[in-house]
């Protein structure tokens, strides 16, 4: 940490005489800002409580002004760090001022939009209380930072912390990462959810910045087991904070959703497949789940136990995966694309004329298969609540958990599956077939083996997806829809997250699912900004939110290190290719 | 002829790698037509030929990424399969002309890649993670960087393929092939693009891929490189061969010169050569120039075959090795 402080004094020294004078100053303007921007939450920024969250109190913060708040903090602590007060060094282990530019925006934006968003909604100007006006004016003051000489260095060493004191910091990083997705799922309404993406976009881009991001990535390589234990203690951890159903709900298609797209991962990411029907898979296994649950409106009348209806929505979801993939894998390029895409449209239409009209009467047609019971084990029903440790979880809750090791298990195969011989095979066919081919790779039988796997996995998900909704119809598997998961958002969530890793697509389908049931208010231009927003990305950020780091070295050769970093070498290959 | 060829070495008799007959036509176009070439155990044979004589067409129906029109290609007594995959499980490996590595994956995965003939591990065993799997993996690994510090890039094992300087690329080529454990290897244009240290270092390399018991084919446009390497050179032009035998004897051949450079012009050394040149032509009353339809190419073409009419008694006798020196000669004119 002692340092980073002459690190930045150097830095700030080699500008002209004049500026360096004036850095300093800066940095304090900033702090103030910020502190500034932070005392402003605390008093009243609109007369009446029509406008939604409590924002007429002096005294304590409420809704949107929570968001400004964490904002101004985060520009008051790196400003003070940039000043080099002592033992904030570790807050930026690459640089303050990027960091400080994304936190002051970010303040600067969540403020504004709160500002405006009350005289908007309100009616005028005079809806806002003095304190509105004095947070708009803090909050512009760290902008100033942009005035700021850039003192991105590379990061140092890390100084060496006891083991317990670093997986002690993964666990708190996973607290602090589950707190703010559980914020962001159970924002009420959707100005503050609207408010709460503009700070976190914001504040996770100052975080990169300021390498911490990057300080904790390594730690999480250092500890595997723990990174994975915590993250699974996260998830778990939700539908224990959560009162009512309705967010469990959301949380539950959000796993069904990244599931399945982890699933479409292994096609599309590591075997460089386009599958483009691939939601007709999980169709597949919500359909033989549906039509094996002893609902009364399926034709056939039997009631699997549950694990007998997964198995059976699985290989039956591997059967169709072959069919499809068989006769169309042994050709290149696009041709795959084009038939899968077929299949989805014939799925769908197909599930809609097995109706004893048009067809035999299998499926009930458009109508769906209705009243699918709920899931048993052992005498557990998964329809009703329990109470576990003192708290009572609702129905959402069972299914929430359900999911959450069916994802476990897609993960598992994902990464093992990735950094075989299998995966190499894989990646070697998606980089140049010939070549692998020439390596004595059988390439019409890895992609089948790809193809079928991904299918297998959709069809998984599929037979949970069925009990959860109750339902299924042939409507919910569309090749685009407003409503997730479609192949369309699929295929979106893998590649806005960053193809071929873990996080990504858990990530790109958080976003997609909770975006559209957050801001219902946008209703049609939902999918015009989204079509927007991903322009822009593969624009600015090809290799998605989350890239593994080929990707990264693809994408950005210039301004990446290609040397790889100690850590990597020791871990191996896996590491690569789990991280990929 | 078979016999004739053991002669150029006394190493081994047995011969790796029996292409006979080996034609291949795209439509109306014979790349390759009735080419027969052997390599023998512990041999390395050159492949030359001007730019588009069909080499790596050639290759190509040897590594089954073509499959020939005619003609058989067995590997140790055994006829190859027309796909790729089972000729690399054969035990036949090959480098490309153009790099293809796996560009965005890392050096040591590149050659892990190249293992996957050797190994079995499937989708279960990687799911399952038993101790199997496990020790297949490590002694992929130890293979893996065993090769690497061969071809001496062990310290650049978690670099990115692409991000290699271009010879090291060229290395790394070899390197893959080599981890199928090939009992021959067929290098196309390995030194290309190389500057003479780096070919100096390839040619080293090559002879080390020899010691281990590995046959090499190899194609390659630098002549110096070719004749200090290879214990055979067969020349390839217009899609047949035309001759074969010990660098010497193919240094020497004037129409491997010819079809290289073309023939002399007029007033260069050799108007002895040039007399009979024309008096063939006469004779031959232009039978050459149906074979390309270029005019301007057309005098070359019967300078080289006239000459090669005359210089037939006298590399019949003093090459041994001049196998199917005019064969096809005849037949064209």
């Amino acid at each position: 940490m002692r340092a980073m402080t002459t690190d930045i004094t150097k830095t700030a020294a080699t500008p002209a005489g004049d500026d360096a004078s004036r850095t300093p100053l800066i940095r304090w303007i900033v702090t103030a800002g910020g502190l500034a921007t932070v005392a402003s939450t605390f008093t009243a920024w609109t007369y009446t409580d029509a406008f939604p969250g409590d924002l007429t109190v002096y005294g304590y913060p409420g809704g949107l002004q929570i968001l400004t708040l964490v904002a101004g903090a985060l520009v008051v602590l790196y400003g003070l760090a940039s000043l080099g007060i002592k033992g904030l060094g570790w807050l930026a282990p690459t640089g303050t001022t990027k960091a400080l530019w994304f936190f002051a925006l970010g303040a600067f934006a969540t403020t504004w939009f709160t500002t405006v968003a009350i005289a908007w909604q309100l009616g005028g100007l005079a809806n806002l209380e003095p304190g509105a006006f004095a947070a708009a004016v803090a909050s512009a003051v760290p902008l100033a930072a942009f005035a700021l000489p850039d003192d991105t260095h590379k990061a140092k060493r890390p100084r060496e912390l006891p083991s317990w004191a670093e997986i002690l910091l993964i666990v708190a990083a996973f607290a602090v990462g589950m707190y703010v997705i559980t914020y962001g799922i159970d924002t009420e309404y959707s100005e503050l959810f609207t408010g709460y993406l503009i700070t976190v976009g914001f504040a996770v881009a100052g975080l990169i910045k300021a390498g911490l991001t990057a300080r904790l990535s390594g730690l999480t390589s250092k500890y595997r087991q723990v990174t994975v234990i915590a993250a699974f203690a996260a998830a778990i951890a939700f539908p224990f904070t959560q009162n009512t159903d309705t967010y469990t709900l959301i949380a539950v298609n959000i796993l069904i959703f990244a599931t399945v797209a982890l699933g479409l991962n292994i096609v599309v990411g590591l075997a460089g497949l386009l599958d483009l029907g691939y939601v007709a898979f999980l169709g597949v296994g919500a359909y033989t789940a549906a039509l094996v649950s002893g609902s009364t409106a399926s034709a056939f009348d039997v009631q699997f136990p549950f694990w007998a209806s997964v198995l059976t929505g699985a290989v039956v979801s591997l059967i169709f995966g072959v069919i499809i993939g068989a006769p169309t894998l042994r050709l290149r390029g696009d041709y795959l694309a084009i038939v899968t895409l077929g299949f989805g449209e014939i799925f769908r239409i197909a599930m809609g004329n097995l109706d004893g009209v048009s067809g035999p009467r299998i499926t009930n047609g458009p109508n769906g298969v209705p009243n699918i019971p709920d899931l048993e084990f052992f005498g557990y029903n998964f329809g009703e609540s329990h109470t576990v440790f003192g708290i009572e979880l609702g129905a959402y809750a069972n299914y929430y958990l359900l999911m959450l090791v069916a994802m476990a298990l897609v993960i598992i195969v994902f990464s093992r599956a990735g950094s075989s011989r299998i995966g190499r095979a894989w990646v070697a066919i998606r980089e140049d077939e010939t070549a692998a081919t020439a390596m004595g790779i059988n390439g019409f039988r890895v992609k089948l083996i790809a193809f079928a796997l991904g299918a297998t996995l959709a069809g998984l998900a599929g037979t949970v997806q069925a009990h959860v909704q109750h339902t299924v119809v042939p409507e919910m598997y569309q090749f685009a829809g407003p409503v997730p998961p479609n192949s369309a958002f699929l295929l979106a969530a893998v590649i806005l997250g960053g193809m071929g890793t873990v996080t990504g697509p858990l990530l790109g389908a958080t976003l997609l699912y909770m975006i559209p049931a957050k801001l219902q208010f946008l209703q049609d231009y939902q999918l015009l900004g989204f079509g927007i927003a991903l322009i822009l990305l593969m624009r600015f950020r090809p290799e998605g939110l989350i890239a593994n780091r080929r990707a990264q070295l693809e994408y950005h050769e210039n301004d990446q290190l290609d040397v790889p970093d100690k850590g990597l070498t020791g871990s191996g290959v896996g590491i690569t290719k789990a991280g990929a | 002829m078979k016999a004739m060829t053991t002669t150029t070495t006394d190493i081994a008799t047995s011969p790796v790698l029996e292409a006979s007959g080996v034609t291949m036509k795209f439509g109306g176009l014979t790349a390759v037509q009735n080419v027969d070439l052997n390599v023998n155990a512990g041999e390395i044979v050159g492949l030359i030929g001007p730019n588009g004589a069909g080499k790596t067409t050639f290759f190509n129906c040897l590594t089954g990424l073509y499959v020939p029109t005619e003609g058989k290609v067995s590997y140790k007594g055994t006829v190859l399969p027309a796909k790729p995959h089972l000729v690399t499980m054969a035990g036949v490996a090959r480098t490309f002309q153009n790099i293809r590595l796996f560009a965005n994956m890392t050096v040591l995965e590149n050659v892990l890649v190249g293992r996957h003939t050797r190994t079995k591990e499937g989708l279960w065993s990687a799911l399952l993670r038993g101790p199997g799997f496990k020790r297949a993996e490590a002694a992929s690994h130890e293979r893996a960087m065993e090769l690497l510090t061969f071809i001496g890039l062990e310290h650049k094992a978690d670099h990115l393929a692409r991000n290699l300087p271009y010879g090291e690329q060229r290395k790394l080529e070899i390197a893959r092939a080599m981890a199928s454990d090939p009992g021959l290897l067929l290098l196309d244009e390995p030194t290309a693009g190389m500057n003479p240290q780096e070919t100096r270092a390839a040619e080293e390399l090559i002879f080390a891929i020899r010691d281990q018991g590995i046959a090499v084919l190899v194609i390659e446009h630098d002549m110096r490189f070719i004749f200090n390497l290879c214990d055979r050179v067969a020349c390839l032009v217009q899609g047949e061969k035309l001759v074969e035998g010990t660098p010497e004897v193919v240094q020497g051949d004037e129409r491997v010169v010819a079809a290289y450079l073309g023939t002399p012009f007029e007033g260069a050394p050799g108007a002895e050569e040039v007399a009979e040149v024309e008096a063939a032509e006469a004779h031959s009353g232009g039978g050459g120039a149906t074979r390309t339809d270029e005019p301007a190419a057309s005098a070359p073409t019967t300078r080289t075959d006239a000459a090669d009419a005359a210089g037939t008694s006298e590399s019949a006798s003093d090459a041994p090795g001049g196998k199917g020196t005019t064969s096809q000669e005849g037949e064209t004119q």
